[in-house]
């Protein structure tokens, strides 16, 4: 193996030439002439002047290459030709050769323009194409417009006629005395005609290419490398789909000639000469309209030259921007909350396979020979070693005497060791939608055969543990390391530049934990908050108790203080803070306004709206972008573990009791069902008295739809906020929507009290029979229950047309999710590609590839979202709360 | 030029009152000398503008000439572009 920058000569290609393949060239390339369609002798040789001529390079293990005579490892392979009967229209050149056909004379193959114009438009060609390479190309089209449009040479004042093309190679020229093909040769005597000054007037360059090598006569036929004949496991020969298609040009070509030697008549020869065009074109492209496509026997389409290059298994979008790469790993995920967010855990089995090359140097040698003498089976171990001295590699594996190996170390020499913990990967999860999908980890080598990820680091790879395998690549080289280590490791992107807020922090878990910690009521005995303490690795002293007697206590608030920065000042609502428990003043009884002076938690709960992932301006964000990534990335380690903690000392569960309400209350819920059914019963009878006045701009009908609709909302609402008043709060299902761990009001409503109005397509639910939604239902019947109002929960259970109607809502909105994420993932991709190239130069001017300016100022403000709050570049409120508080405080000493 | 560059149709002066229509105005020389120094830039490295641009031919803005686009910016309050006119 060779190692970069060793023993190896960069070269750099300065500059690509694209341009039609001249005859001459194809000449030259050449090796061997092809005048055979048969492959292999009957002895299994292959047939000189066939296909499989062996000219066209080695390709048989052993075998020597009679051009080059290197063995099939060295040959390159080489170019041979198929000499044509007849000339015959490059498929893809076709357009341009039609163009040059409208635009020259018919007859002295001048451009179609006065000689005056020529000149003029030469000149401004010649500026255009320095400065406005875009607009040359506009000009052009104009140009050729105005010469395609001429009647009459202005040079030989012959008369023009109106050229047809059909795509992709077919000719005619209306003539006054009939429509009359264009063979390639009247085509090619015509683009011979063409002069060279006047070619770049009609886009072409006349130093790179002659439009007449768009006619071919000699077709270049590829080397056997291109075309590999594959031996099957029966020995059975099986040849390339390219090399079936050049037996059947040759064949078609060999018809042609031998129906012009034996002087068959014209129109035979006419036949067949087309034919042949049309197999030279499908050769090219199989899919090209009009044509008759090459088959296979069992009519499978042949896969040819552009099929090779097109789509996502193609060429480009499969093998370039789609290589697969070695020293990588792809297992399941599993959660372990106690590994840093910076990490990862892998697999031992991993471990052994994915191996770094480590540079034997005076400080390391006694750590590689512990490598070696461990071998390639036993991890930390080591695979190769290449001895400096003798260039030579040596493959553990093959070896008995590990000792003997270590001692002979020397400085300079590589191991191949196994990857250990501290090795920096990169670790990714599809689809890789935003720059967080591939992120650097530090690996912690684990038994079992999962890969380990901190729930913390879920959010920027969207990943869960349902099932969801990840990708992970170690980094070869130390630059490369490093690299990825100050780049992408997992703490620098605790702050997303998509919305300016964390996208990493606490979800579910975290966040009902950090409440039942830090709720007010929460007192801690000294064996709990050691114990908490414990798990966030805390050192420190234990702080003052909130309470010395009868026995010490501590409140979560007093613990969580203990990891929060000793100036940090915080205010901002908490995610309790809404309905009942609203409030905005730091002296809420309800505990749900967070106040946090010179990093002390003075009141409020930690919930979401504190701690949560994708929450911009909370306490993590702030955190973060005042105190740097590592300090979050700090907290995330310590403070957060206490969070999980907690909910092993507390339990959090839920249960059936959960969900359940009093008597009385059910009793009040149908009561509120039965007033709002009287209310829609007399808008529905006022409605069908005429009684109803129309909502202004809506139609009577739709006026009682969405009086309807409101007055189901609104007892949907009603019954909600009654069954929440008679839940226990600190009911876990209550906690968790509460706080915003999991689940939400309208979750507990349809629960407890009943699951509300089902909606198709926007609309109450309307269709299935012609008048009416089920069956069960009078026709027209406008009621509530007859057009998908749920009146039942999942605690007790729903009526069969019920349940129909919740599987019609719950069916649309799968259909619609599929729908969305296909099309929107097409439009992300399709925004990438257009945008991938752009960036932000030194002068904080935003620039495309070429240079050109896209932006005066990045985003117009010139700010990097990542380092904002929410967007905003200042937020002078928050410069405010920073210092002002501070020497508030300061004052009061 | 072979095209037909500017259309004879006359175009409603009132477009330029139009609250999404942002204010365009067409640089002196030395303001445009300016700007191309201060931005760093060549002129066919800006942005473009057709000459058929509604706008463009109401201000009567020849090809090379360089307007100042100043529109209304969600984060900057007002964000200044420039292009130059085109003949396409
Ligand atoms: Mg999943
Ligand atoms: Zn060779
Ligand atoms: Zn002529
Ligand atoms: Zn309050």
């Amino acid at each position: 193996m060779v190692y970069i920058g060793e023993d190896r000569e960069d070269y750099i290609i300065k500059s690509i030439v694209m341009r039609m393949l001249p005859p001459r060239e194809i000449n030259k390339m050449a090796r061997v002439t092809i005048t055979r369609p048969e492959l292999y002798e009957s002895d299994g040789s292959p047939v000189p002047g066939g296909p499989r001529d062996p000219h066209f390079g080695a390709i048989e293990p052993g075998e020597i290459c009679p051009v080059c005579g290197n063995t099939r490892e060295h040959c390159p392979g080489h170019f041979g030709r198929l000499e044509l009967a007849r000339p015959v229209i490059v498929p893809y050149y076709s357009d341009h050769i039609y163009y040059m056909l409208q635009a020259t004379c018919r007859v002295c193959g001048r451009l179609l323009l006065p000689q005056e114009k020529i000149d003029r438009y030469k000149i401004i060609l010649k500026k255009l194409k320095k400065r406005w390479p875009l607009l040359a190309e506009a000009f052009l089209k104009e140009v050729r417009k105005e010469a395609a449009a001429t009647m009459e040479c202005p040079h030989c004042k012959s008369r023009q006629f109106k050229i047809r093309y059909i795509r992709p190679i077919l000719f005619y020229e209306e003539r006054p005395e009939g429509e009359t093909r264009l063979t390639p040769i009247d085509i090619r005597e015509r683009l011979e005609a063409i002069r060279d000054d006047e070619l770049e007037l009609l886009g072409m360059d006349p130093e790179k290419n002659r439009p007449e090598w768009a006619v071919i006569s000699t077709l270049p036929v590829p080397p056997l490398a291109v075309r590999p004949p594959i031996t099957l496991e029966t020995g059975l020969k099986s040849e390339d789909d390219l090399t079936h298609a050049l037996v059947e040009i040759i064949r078609q070509n060999k018809r042609l000639s031998n129906l012009i030697e034996s002087s068959a008549p014209e129109t035979m020869i006419e036949d067949a000469w087309l034919a042949l065009q049309f197999v030279i074109a499908a050769y090219i492209d199989n899919e090209l309209p009009n044509i008759y496509p090459l088959t296979h026997k069992s009519q499978r389409m042949m896969k040819t030259l552009a099929q090779r290059l097109k789509g996502k298994e193609g060429r480009l979008r499969g093998n370039l921007s789609g290589k697969r790469v070695n020293f990588s790993s792809r297992t399941v995920i599993s959660p372990d909350p106690n590994i840093g967010i910076n990490e990862v855990g892998v697999p031992v089995e991993v471990a052994k396979v994915l191996t770094f090359p480590m540079r034997v140097t005076p400080y390391n040698i006694e750590e590689a020979r512990r490598y070696v003498l461990n071998g390639p089976y036993k991890w930390p171990g080591a695979t190769f070693v290449y001895k400096k001295r003798t260039g030579k590699q040596i493959d553990l594996r093959f070896q008995r005497n590990y000792k003997q190996l270590a001692e002979s170390l020397e400085v300079g020499d590589i191991v191949e060791r196994h990857m250990i913990d501290g090795d920096v990967v990169l670790f990714n999860r599809q689809p890789s939608l935003h720059r967080m999908s591939i992120l650097a980890h530090k690996v912690r080598v684990m038994p079992y055969k999962t890969f380990r990820l901190n729930p913390l680091v879920c959010p920027p790879y969207n990943a869960d543990f349902d099932g969801d395998e990840m990708n992970l690549h170690l980094m070869r080289s130390q630059e490369a390391r490093a690299e990825a280590e100050e780049l992408l490791l997992v703490e620098k992107h605790i702050r997303t530049p998509r919305y300016g807020g964390p996208i990493i922090g606490g979800r579910q878990d975290y966040v009902s934990g950090a409440y039942l910690l830090t709720v007010k009521n929460r007192l801690l005995t000294e064996k709990e908050v050691i114990d908490l303490l414990g798990a966030a690795g805390y050192k420190g002293e234990l702080p003052e108790p909130a309470i010395l007697a009868p026995r010490k206590l501590w409140t979560g608030k007093q613990i969580v203080s203990l990891f929060l920065p000793d100036d940090f000042n915080y205010t901002g609502r908490a995610k309790i803070n809404s309905g009942p428990l609203a409030c905005d003043s730091i002296d809420c009884l309800h505990d749900s306004y967070i106040a946090i002076n010179r990093g002390k938690l003075l009141i409020g709960v930690f919930d979401k709206a504190a701690i949560g992932a994708e929450v911009p301006e909370n306490v993590l964000h702030k955190i973060a972008l005042e105190y740097g990534d590592a300090k979050a990335r700090e907290l995330l380690d310590t403070m957060y573990k206490m969070f999980i903690r907690m909910l092993d000392l507390r339990g959090l569960t839920i249960s059936l009791s959960d969900i359940d309400i009093p008597r009385e209350a059910r009793e009040e819920i149908q009561k509120l069902i039965r007033e709002a059914k009287t209310e829609i019963e007399k808008l529905i009878s006022d409605y069908r008295a005429g009684r109803l006045e129309p909502i202004p701009g809506r139609t009577l009908e739709e006026t009682l739809e969405q009086k309807i609709i409101g007055r189901l909302n609104s007892l949907f609402s009603e019954a909600g906020k009654t069954a929440t008043k008679y839940m226990d709060p600190f009911n876990d299902v209550f906690v968790m929507a509460k706080t915003g761990a999991r689940g939400s009001e309208v979750n507990i409503t349809q629960m407890v009290a009943l699951l509300g109005q089902q909606v198709v397509r926007g609309k109450r639910v309307s269709r299935g029979f012609r008048t009416r939604t089920l069956a069960h239902f009078k026709p027209g019947d406008l009621s509530p229950e007859a057009k998908g109002f749920v009146k039942g929960n999942f605690r007790y259970g729903l009526r069969p047309t019920e349940v129909f109607f919740h599987a019609a809502a719950g069916r649309e909105g799968l259909v619609d999710t599929a729908v969305k994420t296909s099309q929107s993932g097409y439009m992300q991709r399709r925004l990438m590609n257009a945008e991938q190239d752009l960036y932000v130069a030194y002068d904080g001017t935003v620039r495309d590839s070429y240079g050109h300016l896209v932006q005066v100022r990045y985003g117009e403000d010139g700010a990097d979202p990542m380092a904002t709050y929410h967007g905003k570049a200042v937020n002078v409120d928050r410069l405010i709360e920073m210092y002002g508080e501070i020497r508030e405080s300061t004052n009061h000493r | 030029m072979p095209s037909k560059t500017r259309s004879k149709k006359r175009i409603d002066y009132r477009i330029l009152e139009h609250e999404l229509v942002p204010q365009h105005r067409v640089l002196s020389f030395e303001e445009a000398v300016e700007v191309l120094k201060r931005l760093g830039v060549k002129p066919h490295q800006l942005p473009r503008i057709s000459i058929n641009d509604p706008v463009v031919r109401l201000l009567g803005a020849k090809p090379g000439d360089i307007i100042e686009i100043k529109r209304r910016s969600p984060t900057a309050g007002e964000a200044t572009y420039y292009r130059i006119v085109v003949v396409f």
